[in-house]
């Protein structure tokens, strides 16, 4: 039998075998399909962002130049005599209002020296002194002038737009103040998901607009370091190599896109130019928000994915523990056959070597017979009647007659029981089998003081068995009779009849009887009471094996310390019924 | 003087005490030791009953059984061997022997049966 371990080891390689053949193109195809949905899905996503952002660049830009031209073209219709009204400017201030939506607050004019010589507006701006204001002097120097976002003397936030015109030897400016309410709503509108949204930021860092959710540092950082162009390069050149955390980015002439990680998240942002690049429109976004329905949809196909791995293993442990455990029973089963296979060719084998010997036998003890049934027929003859010896020589010849026709019995037993070494089905007489192995274990069971008493019923009919398989069945269940009384003695009975339509054979001793805890595993092969190398622990199996195999029953009736009969049960031949 | 009783039989020595032990009855009794010498003697024409042993090296009993069945149908067989099978035993009655014993056989049995063969040949004559 193999041993235990044989068959873990074999489940084991099975389990694996399978679950490593099913998981593996699982997990391949999961990977690259998840691979390449992830990277596309990023891809498209932020090419959405990008484009939304862009969408609301433009029109930050627009909206900018919008004002711009506005304050332009009033102050290229109007001569300086003209706007240095105040009346005329709270008329142009009214249309300009009406137009664009309160999005111009007042409007001025302010000499060289950054006097408001003209004013129209909520405000009293009038002779307000700007010469100090810092927008001032950037505006003094050029033609056309947007400042940041500041508060200015009027405490509130705003920007403003200049024009510069000249009169004579002396600059004026003509300006107007964009209401930051309106301007800041053009950002505001840039949301999207949970956390998605816009700011502006100049190129010192400072939020031009409102943002609604705080903007991580390092993107303010990245914004107001980012040039746009201004240096004479083509691409924006951002700075990498001060924040550390960038996963990744890409830039192009007008936009620098990537993700970083900030305040433990990793955030999406966006960067455009705006104003030819002294602000910065920055989005920013969490990942995980813009992702969302790609991560949804990634734990999903993870659930999936482990649910599917953990039914895998559990049906390759099952399907494997299952084959082994079928494997283990074939491979017993084939063992007894083998096992059976040996016994009945043992018997065959011994019926011939009996067989032989039997024969060579026979021969010398007709001789001896003879000669002393010669020897007989001389005595009578009346030559030595004479002798005194005459009656011993006459008995001890008789007995040398008599021993030889014992020898002769045995010796035809033997013959007998080795002509039915036959693995081939015919009707046989119980009964016939019965006695001849009771002749050949004869001797065994008087060494042992054992009694055998035979009630077969002479009218028993014949069952459609294997010769050589009855004696083995027989063989087996008076052996171990004998076995079970020991030395010790007892009786042997041997009962045959008819039970409906069974042959039945009752096989008693009074030996040791057989304990509870054996009855149930008695006909398990390799189940043996006997020391190692006296049971091969078959006989039983083997014997219910072919009783079974028969259409027939095997059965015991035991009690411990009085002794245990075996009733086997074999259908009668069909025909002879 | 023929012989009427002829014994075949490859063992020298259980074929002569045999054959003794019948003479000493009255019998005329011969003995062959093989097959081929067996069939010589029953060709000269004096056999009237023939023992004959199965098993011997040569020309076996039961060749000599179906040999001398046809070319002297009249002579008697009894088949005494010690190798007989049921099978033997019905080949051999098929080929016409007259009766089958199993050695070491009782020399009454042997009689017996001399007497019930010479019985049938004398209703025959």
């Amino acid at each position: 039998m193999k041993e235990k371990h044989y068959y873990s080891a074999l489940a084991r390689n099975m389990t694996l075998i399978i679950i490593l053949v099913s998981v593996t193109p699982l997990i391949l195809i999961a990977g690259m399909i998840g691979y390449y949905f992830e990277t596309s899905y990023q891809e498209k996503v932020m090419e959405h962002l990008k484009e939304v952002v862009e969408k609301h660049q433009q029109h930050i830009n627009s909206f900018l130049d919008e004002k711009l031209s506005c304050i332009k073209v009033l102050a290229d219709s109007y001569p300086f005599d003209e706007l240095n009204d105040d009346a005329f400017l709270a008329n142009k201030l009214v249309i300009l209002q009406n137009a664009y939506m309160d999005a111009f607050v007042d409007l001025g004019v302010v000499n060289s020296a950054g006097v408001q010589i003209a004013y129209a507006g909520s405000l009293k701006l009038l002779r307000a002194d700007y010469s100090k204001a810092e927008w001032f002097h950037e505006a003094i120097k050029r033609d056309y002038y947007l400042s940041d976002v500041f508060l200015g003397l009027r405490s509130t936030p705003h920007c403003i737009v200049s024009v510069k015109k000249r009169r004579g030897d002396s600059e004026w400016l003509l300006r107007a103040t964009i209401d930051f309410v309106a301007f800041n709503s053009l950002v505001e509108g840039i949301h999207i998901g949970e956390t998605g949204s816009a700011v502006i930021i100049n190129s010192a860092g400072e939020l031009q607009t409102r943002p609604r959710n705080e903007p991580a540092p390092s993107i303010i950082e990245m914004s107001s370091r980012t040039l746009w162009g201004r240096r004479g390069g083509k691409n924006a050149e951002p700075v990498a190599s001060s924040v550390e955390e960038i996963k990744r980015m890409s830039s192009g002439s007008n936009i620098v896109s990537g993700i970083i990680k900030a305040q433990n998240k990793n955030i999406i942002f966006i960067l455009m130019p705006l104003k030819s690049g002294e602000w910065t429109l920055a989005y920013q976004q969490d990942q995980d928000d813009a992702f969302s329905k790609m991560n949804h949809a990634r734990t999903i196909v993870v659930s999936i994915f482990v649910f599917g791995c953990l039914t895998i293993m559990l049906a390759a442990l099952f399907v494997s523990r299952k084959l082994v455990s079928q494997i283990e029973k074939a491979d017993v089963e084939k063992e007894i056959m083998n096992e059976q296979v040996i016994e009945a060719g043992k018997l065959a084998l011994i019926g011939e070597l009996a067989a032989g010997i039997a024969h060579e036998i026979n021969n010398p003890v007709a001789i001896m017979v003879e000669e002393a049934g010669w020897l007989e027929d001389l005595l009578e003859e009346g030559d030595f009647e004479e002798s005194q010896n005459l009656e011993e020589f006459k008995r001890s010849l008789k007995q040398i007659s008599v021993q030889g026709v014992r020898c002769k019995e045995i010796t035809h037993k033997l013959l007998s029981f080795a002509r039915k070494t036959d693995p081939v089905h015919r009707d046989i007489q119980v009964n016939e089998i019965i006695e001849e192995i009771l002749s050949i274990c004869e001797q065994h069971s008087r060494f042992n003081n054992i009694r055998i008493q035979t009630d077969l019923d002479e009218h028993l009919p014949q069952i459609s068995a294997s010769p050589t398989e009855m004696q083995q069945v027989f063989m087996n269940l008076i052996n171990n009779a004998i076995d079970a009384m020991g030395s010790g003695g007892g009786l042997l009975e041997i009962r045959s009849g008819v039970d409906g339509h069974n042959v039945v054979v009752d096989i008693s001793d009074t030996g040791h009887g057989i304990p509870k805890g054996v009855m149930t595993r008695m006909f398990d092969p390799f189940f043996t009471t006997k020391p190692v190398g006296k049971g091969t622990g078959l006989g039983l199996s083997i014997c219910y094996g072919i009783i079974r195999k028969l259409g027939g029953n095997l059965t015991v009736d035991s009690t411990v310390g009085l002794g245990t009969t075996f009733h086997v049960h074999i259908p009668i031949h069909a025909e002879t019924a | 003087m023929g012989i009427e009783i002829l014994i075949v039989d490859d063992e020298v020595e259980f074929a002569e005490a045999f054959a003794e032990r019948l003479r000493l009855r009255g019998f005329t009794a011969g003995i062959a030791h093989s097959g081929e010498q067996a069939l010589r003697i029953v060709d000269e024409g004096a056999v009237k009953i023939m023992v004959l042993d199965l098993k011997m090296p040569g020309m076996d009993g039961l060749e000599v059984l179906r040999r001398v069945k046809r070319s002297h149908p009249l002579v008697e067989v009894i088949i005494l061997s010690g190798h007989g099978s049921e099978v033997d035993e019905a080949y051999g009655r098929q080929l016409g022997a007259f009766s089958y014993l199993r050695k070491p056989a009782d020399i009454g049995d042997v009689l017996e049966a001399v007497k019930r063969a010479e019985k049938l040949l004398a209703s025959q004559a």
